[in-house]
């Protein structure tokens, strides 16, 4: 495996007439070739923006105000947007969350594919790109690709768009492919079918995938490492296995705890009191203090840098350091009841 | 059990898309929820669920079947219109959507006191706006939002506003349809706190339609599987998750996404084949109050 991306200390605003709003503050991590990271967080917490900044696509109002992105060693940082274009597509590309808007509804979905076929090989003849076509609709389960090259959007099922979606985001063969919470607007019986096939095509063509969700159960099935998120920063990061069942940072173990499936029966939810708070002139320290009941008095003027846990694990929580006291966070991998 | 607040029975809705086209949205669908009870209904999109709620509103007409509440037809005209009043004060109906579902252009006190000041009920404590304070702070919001307009809340915020709106009129029949699937993980568990804790308080019945098994099964007392417009199992919550019945309720059960990761990599989950088991037939009585839609069954849950 190689280091395929690789985010240093990378911070983007959003300057908004209300004032400059801190999406993502000071995030590190990299992305090795072949592996399915999830980031995790809740909504508003710099998930998207981070997966946007990335590729590029940030609106005009965002900058990147510090920080660097590395795309297989090359610098991207300061790349133009036309420099971009020849990027986007055949070393990144993006699925998102509701297929039903990211297609035409007024193309046969097999033109639709054809269309991104043609943008990476433009001389490439009718013959081969039918054939490619029908290669890539095979390739993401879809049966009876030659007919359903005809049908329009309309006519076929969510699953089935998302996986044409998928063909598309494929077809110039990226080495990196961002889902952007893929499955949110798809069935649960759906759902784990969609999951096993990025999974598979992942495994087949080594494309490196960043996984973004609020989903615990998504990332249980995708996931080989995860990303905590919370308010612009990665809270803790480490391998499924080190995050579900052993948590560190306050925050996840919260969010872990909350989740129906973990409650026993007859008690209420655990939850993580009081709101995310709003970007705009983050407060202090780290930001999650004033949700967190285990809170030192460090929290609240300086945040908490990364604390090596082992060699997959990191968190980015006052707690951790050797000089504060032992508290039992009750970890949340363990079903009660 | 005690008595039926709400009985369907045989109730089928149909959309006309155009002269050739019909969707059969519900089809022969019969239960019954009892009183004080949190009734859950679960099925993927387009099943109907959705519609179910809406005829039990009155928002949509039957195209087939009854529908009692409170010993009342409510698909027959006369009987409603002979009892509106009582029909649209003991029966609220919260959305998922709450962006869409609360007026952007009125103030929170206004949106809750809006239900009393329509039935012209007095407020008991006094004014509109005490009475609006006092079920806002119910749901866990203080007052300093009641002069907030929807859009400055956020989703678990105006998802509680809308249960203090539809609180505001004490229901004996609250429906949700989908209320905590916009929701974030530690938002949704709030809201769903908030919603047993109301329900123990209030003793309303509660009609849950919920794309989220995990979420029904923490919530519900019973619960009913629906597929294309059938209803195919229905369940004391504990025995559906324990020992489904029908080969749909079984792959959903599968589907359903674990939060552990050596649990969740696991299993396969089974995929439902319509061609294996037809939906047709009847709900079959297959132990106390656990019905399963079988072949030739005959019997009302």
């Amino acid at each position: 495996m190689s280091e395929i991306l690789q985010v240093k200390n990378l911070s983007v605003s959003f300057f908004t007439p209300h004032g400059e709003v801190e999406a993502v503050r000071d995030v590190t991590f990299s992305l090795q070739s072949g592996e399915v990271l999830a980031v995790v967080g809740e909504s508003g917490c710099g998930k998207t923006a981070l997966c946007k900044s990335i590729m590029k696509l940030l609106p005009d109002t965002a900058r990147i105000k510090s920080g660097s992105i590395a795309v297989c060693g090359a610098d991207i940082t300061d790349y133009t947007d036309r420099d971009m274009r020849k990027l986007r597509g055949r070393l990144y590309s993006m699925i998102l969350q509701n297929p039903m808007t990211a297609l035409d509804p007024t193309v046969p979905v097999g033109r639709q594919v054809a269309e991104a076929v043609l943008v990476h090989h433009p001389r490439m003849d009718k013959e081969a790109v039918r054939r490619r076509v029908l290669e890539l609709m095979t390739l993401v389960g879809l049966d009876n690709a030659q007919a359903r090259c005809q049908q329009y959007p309309h006519s076929l099922s969510g699953g089935m768009l998302q996986r044409c979606v998928l063909a598309i985001a494929l077809a110039g063969e990226p080495q990196i492919l961002f889902a952007d919470e893929p499955t949110t607007a798809l069935d649960v019986t759906v759902q784990a079918q969609i999951l096993d096939l990025l999974r598979e095509i992942q495994q087949r063509l080594g494309t490196a995938t960043v996984l973004v969700t609020h989903d615990f159960g998504v990332v249980a099935r995708a996931a080989d490492r995860v990303a905590v998120m919370y308010a612009g920063r990665i809270v803790e990061i480490g391998t499924a296995e080190d995050i579900f069942y052993d948590p560190r940072h306050p925050y996840t173990v919260g969010l872990l705890r909350s989740l129906p499936y973990f409650a026993a029966p007859g008690e209420p939810l655990y939850t993580v009191p009081g709101m995310p708070p709003t970007m705009i002139d983050p407060p202090p320290g780290d930001a999650f203090a004033p949700r967190n009941v285990y809170a030192l008095e460090i929290d609240y003027q300086e945040a908490p840098p990364m604390f090596q846990i082992s060699d997959t694990h990191f968190a980015a929580a006052w707690l951790l350091d050797p000089r504060a006291p032992r508290v039992d966070l009750r970890a949340g991998g363990v079903r009660r009841g | 059990m005690g008595e039926n607040l709400l009985e369907v029975r045989r109730l089928s809705h149909t959309y006309t898309v155009n002269r050739h086209m019909t969707v059969k949205a519900l089809d022969d669908v019969s239960f019954s929820i009892n009183k004080g009870e949190i009734f859950g209904v679960v099925g993927e999109s387009g099943c109907g669920k959705s519609t179910l709620a809406r005829c039990v509103m009155n928002l949509l007409r039957p195209t087939a079947g009854e529908i009692f509440y409170q010993g009342i037809n409510i698909s027959d005209k006369k009987q409603v219109r002979a009892n509106r009043p009582l029909l649209q004060t003991s029966r609220q109906l919260i959305f998922q959507d709450s962006v869409s579902g609360l007026n952007p252009r009125m103030r929170v006190a206004d949106i809750i006191a809006e239900p009393m000041q329509l039935h012209r009920i007095r407020p008991p404590r006094g004014s509109y706006r005490a009475e609006a304070e006092f079920q806002m702070r119910h749901v866990g919001l203080d007052a300093s939002y009641l002069d907030k307009y929807p859009p400055e809340l956020s989703g678990g915020m105006r998802q509680r506003v809308a249960i203090a709106r539809a609180l505001s009129m004490e229901p004996s029949l609250l429906v949700a349809d989908e209320p905590v699937a916009s929701l974030d993980v530690s938002i949704q568990a709030q809201i769903l706190n908030l919603f047993r804790h109301l329900q123990a308080e209030h003793g309303f019945t509660f009609l849950f339609i919920a794309h989220d098994l995990s979420v029904v099964k923490y919530l519900c007392d019973r619960v009913a599987v629906m597929i294309s417009g059938k209803l195919v199992e229905v369940a004391p919550v504990a025995e559906l998750f324990s020992d489904p019945r029908h080969p749909y309720t079984k792959a959903l059960l599968s589907a359903m996404p674990i939060p552990d990761p050596r649990l969740e990599r696991s299993r396969t989950p089974t995929v439902f084949d319509p061609a294996a088991a037809p939906l047709t037939g009847a709900l079959t009585e297959v132990s106390p109050a656990h019905f399963v839609l079988t072949e030739g069954g005959a019997a009302d849950a």
